[in-house]
């Protein structure tokens, strides 16, 4: 039976970005990143990929939706694409996006590839969630989300393997900053939830190697490092992400993968708190702060866990700070260091240095931050 | 201007042989053992009585049955199908140290002087090989600047073990073993520096490398040290081909922190004459002698980590150590904090007697020749390699590499979709070995690691270049031709997405028939 392939082009993402107006969300935006004379980038950007994949195209049938949205850039490639749903042509918005992605959750397509930024993906994270496995090629403006592939070829290569069942997926994050904010050079990013990506070894790895444990062990392997090392007389705070829910699913407790939970003698004492809470909570008694690397851009704080802000870190104090991470995920920022941004300068300047992170039960990198 | 070099045409052996097991008929054999004569066969007794009953098969081995020609037949196409290191410009297995071994040393390991002899005869009765080990030893002490030697270990990561047991006895007789469990390594060592102790049972840190030197910082390092610090397991020159000119600073800090320094040198090819482990602070070093010091390698053995270690050590050595009492070599026992026996008996001594040949014919001169023709060679190959559209070398502010250099494809992955995996599985259609990638993960996306030691020549080196330049060429003309490769080896492109499924490997050929029941014809002919 033949494959089946979704395709959501945002026409319009990115355009910001060329006039400098820091994303394109919101109709005001847009009209004046096109009065300054923004050009799109995404149809492209869909291009390279689409010609990437033509060779293998009596594979899989296409689905798209109309003109600009995917239908534009499959005929301008040869496809001939199954075109679903209707349009303003020109005059494309967020709920387009929401919808195309809801058709091809009902068509069950093997993949839902989508052309855009952080904002499209979460578009398509509202309405697909983890139930199919989706992979986003960056056209946008912010790219704080861990679901975009770094070029058509490599988007190119890992479609055709999903397709021919070569490939597993993984979770990866949907974040996105509040653009407003941003405009006016503040920063306050937020997970969102996980989006499910097709997920190539190969990218670390040579494929005949084989011996590198799969992102699921590496994640259960760090956990019981930090079950078993748990002093009861401490209260151990878990940041959002998968590797430190990874954690709380081993201790058998109820977990908020993008919020923080807090945990004593291993039994869970407070679920998905806020700053406030937090604060309380630490009032008097010793903490420690469980975090991981959240998004592509290798934040350790002030990216989807504001939560753990400046003053609870203050308090806790960095030597009961415990970076854990999959050494796959350190690998991927490629020598990139790990960054905070806190809010607080000062706590930031404490945070910065060399730290420890977890990768395994009896191993440690010590890495960089700034 | 670029001198044109013209490729060999090159087709390997393809004889599409089946495994050995599918091979043969009922009743045929390949030698027929002799009936006892009446005589003898009443004077003895059934063989089978001596062995015990526990471990006596209850039924005969399937094992296939074939003639002597034909079993000869079938190895002799086996081995027509390999790429052997003496085939080939064998430059791409960096960190392998593939160099020429000489074949005159051959002679030497078949004297029956030594295929004679046992290792359970007496001492007295085997005074040339301890004389030759012992002066091997003396050799290998001036080398790096080390006390004393222990050659039991079969391999380079054998004596990495060895060493990781002996920085963990150091501390156990100081009782400290409790609180200090962590070895430091740095992400460019060998892997075997983070694996040997982590299966010695230490904690492992690994330093990441600076993304601008390569190297790791001496502030990550003063981050990781404690006093549960046991000690640094490090590499020099990493596995990128970069020394790390700092080594000393590292070695005091952790000295400073109460742990060991142990030197991996494996690399050491570049360093002969020039750079000591002694020098440098280390505790225990070791070298791999079927790599640097030309014993012949590759298909895992019979190879030869030797460990040497400083005085104050000496007594962690494994049993026996070879001794010297002015008249006659001895095998010393008597050192009760000896970490043990790492293996039977003396280890693989041919290893040691071509190795020895070796140095004797090289001179102290010729070793330090060898070194600087070796940085010669790498850095030769790095400024032709840089020619060639596609190829990066990582970390290109460290201009000078010594005895290896680690390229990345990236930009030609980027580029056309070829990545390292595709160029080195397209090399072997030109009878070029295929080369390795690097250890992983890889922090250096798409990466390739040549080696060209001091037995290239220019023209070697040359050709090498050409065949990857040519490669390079294809890749942005036709890619899909890399993609597939190979079109001229033994077998062709194999399904990679089994390579990573434990469903479908099969370690024995009983578990081949478990995997593929049904699907395959036993017994086939040859």
């Amino acid at each position: 039976m033949k494959k089946k392939l979704g395709l959501i082009v945002n026409p319009i993402a990115g355009m910001g970005g060329s006039v400098g107006l820091k994303g394109t969300d919101g109709e005001d935006i847009l009209e004046k990143a096109k009065n300054l004379g923004a050009i799109p980038i995404a149809p492209n950007r869909t291009n390279e990929v689409l010609e990437e994949i033509s060779f293998f195209k009596e594979s899989f049938n296409l689905f798209t939706y109309p003109n600009e949205m995917g239908e534009d850039e499959a005929k301008a490639c040869s496809f001939d694409p199954i075109v679903l749903g209707s349009i303003d042509k020109g005059k494309t918005t967020s709920a387009n996006t929401k919808d195309a992605a809801k058709e091809m959750l009902k068509l069950k397509v093997d993949l839902v590839l989508f052309v855009g930024g952080d904002g499209t993906a979460r578009d398509i994270y509202e309405s697909v969630g983890d139930r199919l496995p989706t992979l986003g090629i960056p056209s946008g403006v912010k790219m704080h989300s861990g679901v975009f592939t770094k070029t058509a070829k490599i988007a190119g290569k890992l479609i055709m393997m999903l397709l021919r069942g070569e490939v597993t997926t993984r979770l990866a994050e949907v974040m996105d900053i509040d653009e407003e904010a941003f405009r006016q050079n503040r920063l306050s990013a937020k997970l969102y939830g996980y989006l499910k990506i097709p997920y190539e070894m190969q990218m670390v790895q040579s494929v005949k190697s084989g011996s590198v444990p799969t992102e699921k062990e590496a994640m259960e392997e760090i956990s019981w490092y930090i079950i078993d090392n748990m002093k009861d007389d401490y209260i151990y705070i878990i940041g959002p992400g998968t590797t430190t829910k990874t954690i709380m699913k081993k201790l058998g407790l109820e977990n908020t993968l993008l919020g923080v939970d807090v945990i004593h003698k291993r039994k869970l004492i407070a679920l998905d708190v806020n700053e406030a809470k937090l604060l309380e909570l630490i009032q008097g008694r010793k903490a420690k702060i469980v975090v991981t690397v959240i998004g592509g851009q290798g934040f350790i704080f002030g990216r989807g866990n504001q939560q753990i802000s400046p003053k609870v870190i203050q308090k806790i104090g960095k030597e009961n700070i415990i970076v854990i991470a999959t050494e796959n995920k350190i690998s991927s920022l490629r020598g990139k260091p790990l960054s905070v941004d806190t809010g607080d300068i000062k706590i930031d300047e404490m945070l910065r240095g060399y730290i420890r992170v977890i990768t395994g039960y009896t191993k440690a990198i010590i890495y960089k931050v700034v | 201007m670029r001198e044109a070099i013209e490729l060999k045409e090159y087709h390997a052996h393809a004889w599409n042989e089946p495994i050995i097991m599918e091979m043969g008929h009922k009743g045929e054999r390949g030698f027929i053992i002799p009936k006892l004569e009446g005589e003898i066969e009443k004077a003895t007794d059934d063989a089978t009585h001596y062995i015990p009953k526990k471990i006596l098969r209850k039924k005969m081995p399937k094992l296939p049955e074939l003639s002597q020609p034909h079993v000869l037949r079938h190895y002799l196409r086996l081995s027509q199908q390999t790429l052997g290191m003496a085939l080939n410009i064998d430059i791409g297995m960096g960190t392998c140290t593939m160099k020429y071994s000489p074949i005159i040393n051959e002679e030497l390991i078949k004297l029956p002087q030594l295929t004679d002899i046992h290792p359970y005869q007496d001492e007295i009765t085997v005074q040339g090989i301890l004389e030759i080990m012992y002066e091997f030893a003396t050799i290998i002490k001036e080398i790096s600047g080390m006390d004393e030697f222990t050659f039991q270990p079969g391999g380079g990561a054998h004596g990495i073990y060895t060493n990781a047991s002996i920085i963990r006895k150091y501390h156990e007789v100081n009782r400290e073993l409790g609180k200090r469990n962590e070895i430091i390594t740095t992400l460019f060592s060998h892997p075997a520096d983070a694996a040997c102790p982590a299966t010695a049972g230490f904690k492992i840190i690994t330093l990441y490398p600076d993304p601008e030197t390569g190297l790791p910082d001496i502030e990550a390092l003063k981050s990781a040290v404690s006093n549960r610090t046991a000690g640094l397991m490090i590499t020099n020159p990493e596995d990128t081909g970069i020394f790390n000119h700092m080594i000393d600073e590292f070695v005091a800090v952790i000295h400073e922190a109460g742990g060991l320094c142990s030197y991996d040198q494996a690399n050491s090819n570049a360093l002969f004459g020039i750079a000591r482990a002694k020098e440098a602070g280390f505790d225990v070093c070791h070298f791999n002698i079927h790599k640097a010091f030309s014993s012949p390698h590759g298909c895992m053995g019979p190879a030869c980590g030797v460990v040497g270690v400083k005085r104050e050590l000496a007594e962690f050595l494994p049993i026996p150590v070879i001794i010297f009492d002015g008249s006659k070599y001895h095998l010393d026992y008597d050192r009760p904090n000896s970490i043990g026996k790492v293996r039977q008996f003396l280890g693989n001594v041919e290893t040691i007697v071509r190795a020895y040949a070796w140095v004797l014919g090289m001179g102290a001169e010729g070793l330090m020749k060898v070194s600087e023709t070796s940085v010669i060679n790498t850095n030769y190959l790095i400024k032709k390699m840089l020619t060639i559209p596609g190829v990066i070398m990582a970390y290109p502010k460290q201009k000078i590499r010594l005895d290896q250099v680690r390229f990345s494809l990236e930009k030609l992955k980027e580029d056309t979709g070829v990545g390292t995996d595709d160029v080195s599985r397209r090399i072997v259609d030109f009878g070029v070995q295929e080369y390795f990638t690097s250890h992983h993960p890889w922090v250096v996306p798409e990466p390739f690691l040549p080696e060209p030691c001091e037995t290239y020549s220019k023209n070697d080196i040359d050709y090498w270049v050409a065949v990857i330049r040519h490669i390079c060429k294809e890749a942005y003309e036709n890619p899909v031709l890399v993609k597939t490769a190979p079109h001229n080896q033994s077998i062709s492109k194999i399904n990679e997405k089994h390579l990573n499924d434990p469903k479908k490997w099969a370690m024995t050929w009983r578990a081949y028939i478990r995997k593929t029941r049904g699907k395959m014809k036993n017994n086939r002919n040859s």
